[in-house]
């Protein structure tokens, strides 16, 4: 019997490799993608106006957006994306596992993660950068006053390091206090446990403006600690995958450059314009050469809206947050979103 | 019947229905089984690490780390390797595992006698502990004394029950004496001290067993332990200075300060644990059966002679084993300190795999760490259990 | 005859101190110094404690109140908390018009347990139907997806009945498994024994965390390229192969007291190894271990808050996001009674339940 057993799950694991030889021999992530019908994203899940579910289950923000952009990109449909929430511990070992197809997760650009982890990026879809928020009943004005202080900092992230960079130039000292959960972390200061808690900008301003009991009890110093550029992250060493969420993201660049938004799009597929034309698909096949639609920019511009469009509802102006654009403007308005050309 | 003794009598050579057959047959499908399961994880583990270009390998231990951790035993700082990151993560484990074993027995004794106390009003309180920490999720207990510790007012108004003691969300502060040689002097005396007392007691025992008389053994051994150091004392001048805790822009400078992750962690571990331990030092007072203490009385013995010389010792080898298995439970138990933060192993190497991405290796890590404890947690629990077991 | 025997005694009333109350007053309180000394330290602190208690929850307690302004100008506690809350305690993120769903699915499962521990129940024809039409319609109410109701994933489920999902499942794998393992470590064959031995000490020395970890987090890696397993089964094996092995030792210690002469008439009558120990080992064995058993099972229900760690939003991540919201954080000791009172509740009944059962057995072995 319990050789029976032992024989029945040898039989399995033969089955199991065989199975995943096939779909190795297929490839790509897209293939993948495409047989199971929807996208898997990874978020953070905690942070209202980056990446929270709401009071419906409704997953929103400026990070769960772009994931709607890569599934409206390849389906049509910026719904077919499903979302999981992740703390900094499990993200990357999630994406590596294969339970998610992309990351979009606040995660910083940098050269380990390029290297040595086995992933590739998107280009940047936020320039933020580390900052510090202190209670203002402290009355500090500058991060180099906080010798001794209490720092709540996320685990395994660019943040922490940043934190260490930071008090080790002012020669000074602090105390980490490190909670895996984002939203325990938060508490932990909100209750005054730390003094100080460290985060990418966006980040600070989501905890002020949505989980604090007072917002203005709260000071984001004006310290610069080190840049956080944010990005989709993927597995790497696939090619076609790379380079279908790349295009998505320049497309949302280029769709706001050449003033293309989800309500004029439509419009727009009739404009004479042979720039607008070939990105819209009217008369190129840019897509198809992706192994998307070919109007795969009109659908994202359409279900989910141009850059602009995607921050000012999430984090700018039409959100509680309130963000300056900053670096994130495109470069003829004297920021650094570029997108090579959709030819 | 007749047929199946026919069938033992006549075994066919080659068929299941030899015992022998079955038996290689078996062993060999389980081997196969195994061997082929573990080639499969491995090599798809391998396959899918190369596809995506992840580094394998214990390599990272000798790199930098590059952030701080909280609280450690060992001089430590960002620019210290990972290798050195997770030993005080270790520590840190070893540390809150050993303070609560120790403080946890404490209670669970006390709760124990409690319990099987004539007095009727401390049963029954001993009794409601036991049942509400025993039957209430430890994690449970663990993130509410947490909120507790965090809901303390902020150091600039620390609660302070007694001048010097403080208590806020930054931990419980309290005032250590400044290092003076003299304490050099009484840490020796000390040890002078206990092995003095060890030396008295085997001295009395053998007494006693040539004799059958006995020498007291309480007080010389209280004087040995504790007069020896307090003598040091005097003799190094007595110095009384203390390290006063006082507020500084942040936190307290000076004194110690112990976490509020660590102790709420401890209070949890504690109270949880000792519930446990209660019961089976209940347990182990009760099955030792009245009979043996009115044997001992009937001899002469009193009270306190009847308890130390037939009952305990009886009890203590029902005691032994399952309060191994308690003190098992606590240290894997300490590992809950992730979800408030305290940097125990589990939580440190969490990091290390998050900055690196070495999963499976601070996995291995983690599950190597832990069964190293445990068995040696084991190894010394038998060790004792048979120390103090019957004497043939 | 009786004339040349003392009369006896006329009867008396013995001393008052040696009958009823009082005696039972002088027995139990104040037999002597040390004791009379304990119990008025005792009842000291109960006199301090229980009124100051019975205050703060009772007589001042804002029961019912949409508004936490309310609850901070009161004294006592705030129950409204859980009144406001308790939804999302219950039921975590599940969607929110559906949360009749679980609320039938939960009460059935109940009304399961409650017919299961009635030894009445103890038949295979009663037992085998009900679980599997329980656990049948409990996945059929909390899942969707079939009967006009709309599919509700397992990522969303949450709070009290993803709590009894564990649970639940848990056992379930852990019983049979913990039987294989434990007949597996008795087993004659050394190299079927050792396989038993290293997977049951291996998993008993390392943490449920890790192994939690091990499954939510590292697993995947293990698993060929497109193969995609739902988290929450990989944790709920996890969680069954952890108890297994606790099971198995307990188990072993059954099959450890049935007495040689069983296996020995077993043989006798030429039934082989399956037929003695599916007939005659196990059922005595198992009689045997119920109570041991019982601690595992309640440890499972305690346990199954470890899930938050890996992100699964059961009944206490569920308590501590409600609490979370900064209106309401100044009552968390109010939410955390609320859910600690559930989780208490249950492991109590079980740990009763368990003592019922091992006197109920002790009667049966007295014939």
């Amino acid at each position: 019997m319990k050789a029976a057993t032992f024989l029945a799950a040898l039989a399995l694991g033969a089955v199991s490799l065989a199975a995943g030889a096939a779909v190795a021999a297929d490839g790509p992530t897209l293939a993948a993608v495409k047989q199971r019908g929807h996208l898997m994203c990874g978020g953070d899940g905690t942070r209202p106006g980056i990446s929270a579910p709401d009071a419906k289950g409704e997953w929103g923000g400026f990070d769960v957006d772009f994931c709607r952009v890569v599934a409206a990109a390849i389906f049509g449909d910026p719904t077919k994306v499903r979302f999981i929430a992740l703390t900094t511990v499990q993200r990357f070992p999630s994406l590596q596992s294969g339970e998610i197809d992309v990351l979009s997760r606040s995660t910083t650009h940098n050269l380990t993660r390029d290297a040595a982890l086995g992933f590739d990026f998107s280009p940047i879809t936020m320039y933020a950068h580390t900052a510090l928020m202190v209670h203002k009943d402290l009355g500090v004005k500058a991060g180099k006053e906080l010798d001794g202080a209490s720092v709540c900092v996320p685990p395994g992230t660019s943040i922490e390091r940043n934190i260490a960079d930071f008090w080790q130039q002012n020669n000074i000292k602090y105390k980490p206090v490190v909670i895996d959960n984002q939203k325990e972390l938060n508490e932990t200061y909100l209750a005054h446990r730390c003094d100080v808690i460290a985060n990418f900008l966006p980040g600070l301003a989501t905890i002020r403006a949505y989980q604090a009991a007072k917002p203005e009890d709260h000071v984001i110093l004006p310290d610069v600690l080190l840049k956080e550029p944010l990005a989709i992250t993927f597995r790497q060493g696939d090619a076609q995958w790379k380079d279908i969420v790349s295009w998505s993201v320049y497309a949302t660049f280029e769709a706001e450059e050449k003033g293309l938004t989800s309500k004029n799009v439509d419009a727009a597929l009739k404009s004479k314009d042979p720039e607008i034309q070939r990105l819209l698909g009217v008369t190129a096949d840019l897509g198809e050469k992706l192994g998307l639609p070919k109007d795969f920019v009109y659908q994202i511009v359409k279900k989910v809206g141009n850059y602009e469009e995607i921050w000012e509802k999430n984090v700018g102006k039409d959100a509680p947050l309130k963000l300056d654009r900053g670096l994130n403007k495109l470069w003829r308005d004297g920021g650094v979103l570029y997108s090579p050309p959709f030819q | 019947m007749v047929e199946a003794e026919a069938r033992r009598l006549v075994p066919r050579a080659l068929s299941l229905d030899n015992e022998t057959v079955r038996a290689v047959v078996l062993q060999v499908a389980t081997a196969a089984a195994i061997v082929a399961a573990l080639y499969l994880l491995g090599t798809n583990a391998a396959h899918n690490m190369a596809r995506q270009g992840i580094v394998s390998g214990f390599g990272f231990l000798s790199q930098e780390a590059g952030y701080d951790v909280g609280e450690s035993w060992i001089a430590h700082s960002a620019r210290s390797t990972y290798a050195r990151t997770l030993v005080v993560g270790l520590l840190n484990t070893l540390y809150v595992s050993a303070v609560a074993i120790v403080l946890a027995t404490v209670l669970g004794v006390l709760v124990g006698i409690a319990r099987v106390s004539p007095n009727w009003l401390l049963r029954k309180v001993s009794a409601g502990y036991v049942e509400i920490f025993r039957n209430t999720p430890l994690l449970l207990q663990i993130v509410f004394w947490y909120t507790v510790m965090r809901q303390l007012p902020p150091p600039r108004r620390a609660l302070q029950p007694i001048e010097g003691v403080f208590l806020s969300n930054r931990g419980f502060t309290h005032p250590v004496p400044t290092w003076d040689p003299a304490h050099g002097w009484m840490l020796a005396a000390a040890a002078i001290g206990i092995g003095a007392a060890i030396a008295y007691r085997r001295a009395a025992r053998r007494h006693h067993e040539r004799t059958g008389r006995r020498w007291p053994v309480l007080w010389p051994t209280a004087a040995l332990v504790v007069g020896l150091p307090a003598l040091a004392w005097l003799a190094g001048g007595s110095p009384i200075g203390l390290d006063v805790p006082r507020m500084r822009a942040f936190n307290f400078q000076g004194g110690t300060t112990h976490s509020p992750e660590l102790v709420a962690l401890l209070i949890a571990l504690v109270a949880y644990i000792g519930a446990f331990i209660g019961e089976i030092v209940r347990f182990g007072i009760q099955a030792v059966g009245s009979g043996q203490r009115e044997a001992a009385r009937a001899l002469g013995l009193r009270d306190g002679h009847a308890l130390r010389l037939v009952v305990l010792p009886q009890a203590l080898r029902i005691i032994v084993p399952p309060l191994t298995s308690q003190y098992l439970n606590l240290v894997k138990d300490s590992s809950l300190a992730v979800w408030i933060g305290y940097p125990d192993f589990v939580s440190v190497t969490n990091t290390a795999i998050n900055q690196t991405g070495q999963a499976v290796e601070g996995i291995f890590l983690m599950m190597l760490v832990y069964l190293s404890i445990s068995l040696s947690i084991s190894l010394f629990m038998n060790w004792y259990n048979r120390r103090i077991g019957y004497r043939r | 005859m009786t004339g040349g025997l003392p009369m006896a005694a006329p009867a008396q009333r013995p001393p008052l101190d040696r009958v009823g109350a009082l005696r039972w007053l002088r027995v139990n309180l104040f037999s002597g110094p040390l004791n009379t000394l304990l119990t008025l330290v005792t009842f000291g602190a109960i006199a301090l404690v229980v009124p100051a208690v019975l205050r703060w929850a009772v007589v001042d307690a804002v029961w019912r109140s949409a508004d936490p302004a309310v609850c901070r100008a009161a004294a006592g506690a705030c129950w409204a908390v859980v009144a406001e809350k308790h939804r999302l305690m219950l039921f975590g993120l599940y969607p929110h018009a559906e949360h009749w769903r679980p609320v039938a699915a939960t009460v059935l499962y109940v009304a399961a347990v409650a017919l299961t521990c009635w030894p009445g129940s103890w038949r295979r024809i009663v037992l085998v139907p009900l679980w599997t039409v329980t656990v049948a319609v409990f996945l059929v109410l909390m899942l969707g997806g079939a009967l006009g109701l709309s599919l509700v994933e397992t990522r969303e489920w949450g709070g009290l009945p993803l709590t009894v999902v564990v649970f639940t499942a848990t056992v379930m794998m852990a019983l049979p498994l913990g039987i294989i393992l434990a007949l597996g470590r008795r087993s004659r064959l050394p190299l079927i024994r050792t396989a038993a031995i290293g997977l049951i000490e291996i998993v008993r020395g390392v943490p449920l965390v890790t192994v939690l970890f091990c499954a939510a987090v590292v697993f995947p890696l293990f698993l060929p390229p497109g193969w995609d397993v739902d988290k929450l089964v990989r944790v709920l094996v996890a969680m069954g192969i952890f108890y297994g092995c606790y099971f198995a030792e307990v188990i072993r210690g059954g099959l450890q007291a049935i007495p040689k002469g069983q296996h020995e008439a077993a043989a006798s009558l030429g039934l082989s190894y399956w037929q003695s120990t599916r007939k005659i080992v196990l059922p005595q064995a198992l009689r045997v271990v119920i109570p041991g058993l019982m601690n595992h099972v309640i440890s499972v229900f305690k346990n199954s808050t470890l899930v938050i760690v890996v992100g699964l939003f059961d009944m206490l991540y569920a308590t501590t996001a409600a609490i979370a919201d900064p209106l309401w954080i100044a009552f968390y000791t109010e939410g955390y009674l609320f859910v600690g009172a559930i989780y208490f509740l249950g492991c109590w009944a079980m740990s009763r339940y368990s003592q019922f059962i091992e006197r109920r057995l002790a009667r049966g072995r007295s014939y």
